[in-house]
């Protein structure tokens, strides 16, 4: 499939003339073109296919992959709905509820909801930066190989019986060896410290992607909020992720080695476990929302005909959010019997976490009611995300008030809020998004009729399914229960909410067929079908593989925008500028002015991400069956990748001419 | 036989229709206060939502208009940061006040209001809970499973622990919720207003039988209260019959009745056992037909549930049934 959206292909056969004929506003002329082709093209075959470092094939490759673990996880919804439809049912044994909560919410929170975001940064950043690719290519080709290994990882399990059954959460002691015997923890510790190394090393490569891989001129102030958010996730994700590794790493040793961090007869403690991953926890919840919210902040404008209201604010808040979030975590501990007085502190901080959320709201209102609006499908889905979002947010205000918290944590209440904030401002968002830039991805439109299908299936759905849940959670219905007495007066309110579900995956599922038959045959988009101002559209659609042909230099923050806004004389200039064709190379710019400062050399096809990957895999899977000769020779393998990774290069010519396209 | 009358009388959950909601018919100081914010905050929240709701309506609807008047064109358009300024400044008043009153319902429910009189300890057990009231010496204390009585009007000290993995007391009707941790003891308080019938559950994910793990609290008039307590201290008449027997063989290696010779403690204290409304943690009505079920399919009612399937043929069954329902 990625194939098909990255490579370009002729047009004919499709339907209509281009949405936006015109070329594209960075020019790609034709014998540049072909010089530049030759040196970024990957190689054909096996090689090409397992060895791309190219930021946008690895960006759609993410996303169809957290796509597919979506799937997954929606058909365990699915599932444990039909079980919680009525009172008393046996659709499902105990034991296969828990394994499919647990999993669901694995398969969500890890390998669905960042990395769908991961996907659209990978793909988006270096378009609308300006740059060619991302600061570390195989860095970048391993994140999304260790990805999709720890999500096989985990997933094998599934067939096997043996899926975590703890809750994504994995609260010790139930986790412990002594009360889950089975393999099935050991594959949730192993597999998130897996999926740490892949986050981890992919949020490293954004942070120094922004740093240093920007087009001249690209200062702070014109970042698109998609690169703010990121930007903050990222580095919010290199300080968080530890902890869950650490856990998760100490949890492995107490059931397999015989250490007793959490052990309460070794002197361990529980809550230690409560405290790391929700350390971890809380801010990853804004990690896997901040760049998804900075999707609709950039596209939400193209829709409306004007640029963002508050860029300065909304990009400030979206760090505040960040900053904050690091305080909440105690909120997902209200009942733990922790003192009054330190609860309190975490209380007032999520109460004032909603001002950051507060501003974004409005700035997007405010956006809508000044600006010129397209009905478009992506303006439903983002204007949709602008509701459900604030729904979400105000049911976590009454989740901030410790005293009422003491009642609602552990009920539907809280199984409501989390969704309408997940699905309401990630996947509400992601699926306008796909809407928005899967033009740009596949040089395709998809088809605004069935989309607004989409939208109404979805949208209702939604509704339908989760609204009743807070309900269901204030008349007391607690979570994790695989089933209810009909004597509870949860009946009606359970089988409206699996309706719900089904009317909601009825849209998922017309999604889908809007996508397959946009990439078979949607109407060609042209470079920039929506009129949009970021760099991503100046280019061709889908975009040739060296993105920029000519390295652009930015004097505003709407490039394509600045004839119409009319802001000033300074004009971002695309059709002149550097023409780095000596070799695979791309610009690098200082950190903070955005400067020209180096040439970078790039680096080409390569197994070695992939291999490093399937030796990690390799020797994760010894550690879950405790062979220690296999996990030496996976170890080994992964010591050996590494050192061929390092090996030496030849240094580069210290200096270099540059030729400038006029 | 005048405790019998007195807990047959009660009416369950005060509301019967939501044994678990405590949004309505509250029944004690803690939650009546709590279900007072939870209402202010829920209509806040739903007064915010109506009125995002309209605004975005109207924003699209003048968004619709101008792109009709002026055309498919971009423009710089000035005055929209008012909206920020006024949003925020209006979120963060209403912010402060129900933080602050949050502040003030925490401190009114964290403590009793007045000194507790009496103290029960309640351990959590995979999947059911220990019952443990303390009394002026400790030879007064006695344990009983799954069922808590309380005096009306009188507030509890409750002493939480947990012998195995995380779960969490919670009585919705009458107060907030706290964990059960091993290896640290939570200490919490509540007190009934009104005599009843409340339903308590497990509120913290605790493995296979989390669903099921239930229990039942009577608040009672103090006096009837008292009088239930001497009763309750005094150990079983021993009985004798071919039900007793069958469960000094097959029931006393895991299960106390004080009185009698059986002494075990892996399972429940079933001294006055017949007096619980449930059994199993309110899996089953402690009627002679739920005994009969619980004892012929253990592990299909309650999977996973550490007793066994313990093997009878029905006369001796039947006589077990018999012999449960004098521990009164």
């Amino acid at each position: 499939m990625s194939a098909i959206l990255t490579s370009p292909r002729d047009r004919q056969g499709l339907r209509g003339a281009p949405f936006d004929p015109k070329p594209p506003a960075s020019p790609n002329p034709p014998d540049i073109a072909e010089r530049l082709e030759a040196l970024w093209r990957e190689a054909p075959g096996p090689l090409g296919w397992f060895g791309t470092v190219d930021h946008k094939t690895i960006g759609i490759r993410y996303i169809i992959t957290s796509f597919v673990f979506l799937i997954l996880g929606g058909l365990e919804a699915l599932v444990m709905r039909i079980q919680l439809a009525q009172p008393n049912a046996t659709t499902l044994t105990p034991e296969q509820y828990n394994q499919l909560f647990s999993l669901h919410g694995v398969t969500m929170i890890f390998l669905y909801a960042m990395p769908v975001l991961s996907g659209f940064s990978n793909y988006l950043w270096p378009l609308m930066l300006g740059s060619r690719d991302m600061a570390f290519p195989r860095l970048n080709a391993l994140s999304y190989w260790l990805f999709l290994g720890a999500g096989i990882f985990l997933y094998a399990s599934f067939p096997l019986g043996a899926a975590p059954d703890g809750g994504w959460f994995g609260y010790v002691p139930n986790t412990g060896r002594e009360f889950s015997p089975g393999p099935n923890i050991d594959i949730y510790t192993l597999g998130l410290i897996f999926l740490g190394i892949s986050t981890t090393v992919g949020a490293a490569n954004f942070v120094v992607t922004l740093l240093r891989m920007r087009a001249p001129g690209m200062s702070v102030n014109r970042l698109p909020i998609l690169i703010w958010g990121t930007l903050t996730a990222s580095i919010a994700n290199l300080f968080a992720v530890p902890a869950v590794s650490l856990a998760c790493l100490m949890l492995w040793l107490d059931r397999n080695q015989g250490t007793h961090f959490f052990d309460i007869a070794g002197g361990g403690q529980p809550l230690l476990w409560q405290h790391l991953f929700w350390l971890f926890g809380h801010p990853w919840v804004y990690a896997i929302v901040l760049p998804a919210m900075g999707m609709v902040s950039d596209a939400l404008p193209v829709h409306c005909r004007r640029p963002l209201v508050g860029y300065t604010l909304v990009a400030t808040a979206t760090v505040a959010t960040m900053v904050v979030g690091f305080g909440v975590w105690l909120h997902h501990m209200f009942a733990t019997g922790l003192p009054v007085l330190a609860l309190s502190f975490f209380s007032a901080a999520s109460f004032v976490i909603a001002i950051p959320s507060a501003v974004s709201v409005f700035s997007w209102i405010a956006t809508i009611y000044t600006g010129r609006v397209r009905l478009t499908v992506p303006f439903l889905f983002f204007a949709s995300v602008i509701l459900l979002f604030v729904i979400g947010g105000v049911s976590g205000v009454m989740t901030a008030s410790l005293a009422f918290d003491w009642q609602l944590t552990d009920t539907y209440f809280i199984v409501a809020h989390l969704h309408y904030v997940l699905i309401g401002i990630n996947l509400f968002a992601v699926v306008g998004a796909i809407y928005h830039w899967l033009p740009k991805m596949s040089g395709r439109m998809m088809d605004e009729r069935l989309g607004r299908w989409v939208f109404g299936f979805m949208f209702l759905g939604f509704n339908l399914a989760f609204l009743p849940m807070h309900w269901l959670g204030l008349i007391g219905m607690p979570r994790r229960v695989w089933t209810y007495g009909a004597d509870m007066g949860f009946s009606t309110t359970n089988l409206v909410i699996s309706i719900g579900a089904f009317v909601f995956a009825i849209g998922i599922l017309l999604f889908l067929i809007n996508i397959a038959t946009a990439l078979r045959s949607g109407r060609p988009a042209g470079p920039d079908p929506w009129g949009a101002p970021t760099l991503e559209w100046a280019i061709s659609s889908p975009p040739p593989v060296y993105n920029f042909a000519i390295i652009p230099m930015v004097a505003s923050r709407h490039p394509l925008w600045e004839d119409a806004l009319d802001e000033g004389a300074d004009r971002s200039r695309l059709a002149t500028g550097f023409l780095l064709d000596n070799g695979k190379e791309t610009l690098g710019v200082t950190p903070l002015d955005g400067e020209p400062d180096v040439i970078l050399k790039m680096p080409g096809d390569t197994l070695l991400p992939f291999a490093l990957s399937v030796a990690t895999l390799i020797l994760f899977s010894a550690l879950l069956f405790r062979n220690g000769w296999i996990a030496a020779f996976g170890g080994a393998a992964a010591i050996l990748t590494l050192i061929l990774w390092f090996r030496p290069h030849q240094a580069p010519e210290a200096r270099e001419k540059v030729r400038i396209y006029e | 036989m005048k405790r019998r009358a007195v807990l047959a009388a009660l009416p369950l959950g005060g509301c019967a229709a939501q044994p678990l909601g405590y949004m309505t018919d509250t029944a004690g100081h803690a939650a009546d206060a709590i279900s007072q914010i939870g209402w202010g905050l829920a209509i806040v929240s739903i007064i915010v939502v109506v009125l995002i709701a309209a605004l975005i309506a109207l924003a699209i609807a003048r968004g619709r208009q101008r792109l009709c008047a002026e055309g498919d064109v971009v423009g710089r358009d000035y005055g929209g940061l008012s909206w920020i300024y006024w949003g925020v400044g209006l979120s963060f008043p209403v912010l402060v006040a129900l933080a602050v009153w949050t502040f003030i319902v925490t401190r009114a429910v964290a403590e009793p209001p007045r000194p507790t009189a009496l103290t029960i300890e309640v351990t959590a057990h995979r999947w059911w809970w220990e019952v443990r009231y303390r009394g002026e010496r400790p030879v007064d204390d006695f344990v009983a499973a799954n069922h808590l009585v309380v005096p009306v009007g009188v507030p509890v000290r409750l002493v939480l622990t947990s012998s195995d993995v995380i779960h969490d007391f919670w009585v919705p009707k009458i107060g907030p919720k706290m964990d059960m941790i091993p290896g640290k003891t939570n200490v919490t308080w509540i007190e009934a207003d009104r005599a009843g019938l409340y339903r308590g559950q497990c509120a913290e994910y605790c493995g296979l039988e989390h669903a099921r793990m239930a229990f039942t609290v009577a608040a009672v008039p103090l006096v009837d209260f008292r009088r239930w307590r001497m009763a309750e201290q005094r150990p079983q008449d021993p009985g004798g019959g071919r039900g007793a027997t069958i469960f000094a063989s097959a029931c006393a290696a895991c299960h106390a009745v004080r009185g009698t010779d059986a002494a075990g403690i892996y399972g429940p204290d079933l001294t006055h056992f017949a007096s619980r409304p449930t059994i199993a943690a309110g899996v089953l009505p402690n009627t002679v037909a739920g005994r009969v079920k619980w004892l012929a399919d253990t592990q299909g009612v309650k999977p996973g549930a550490a007793m066994p399937q313990v093997p009878l043929d029905p006369a001796d069954r039947v006589a077990l049934v018999q012999y449960l329902g004098t521990l009164r």
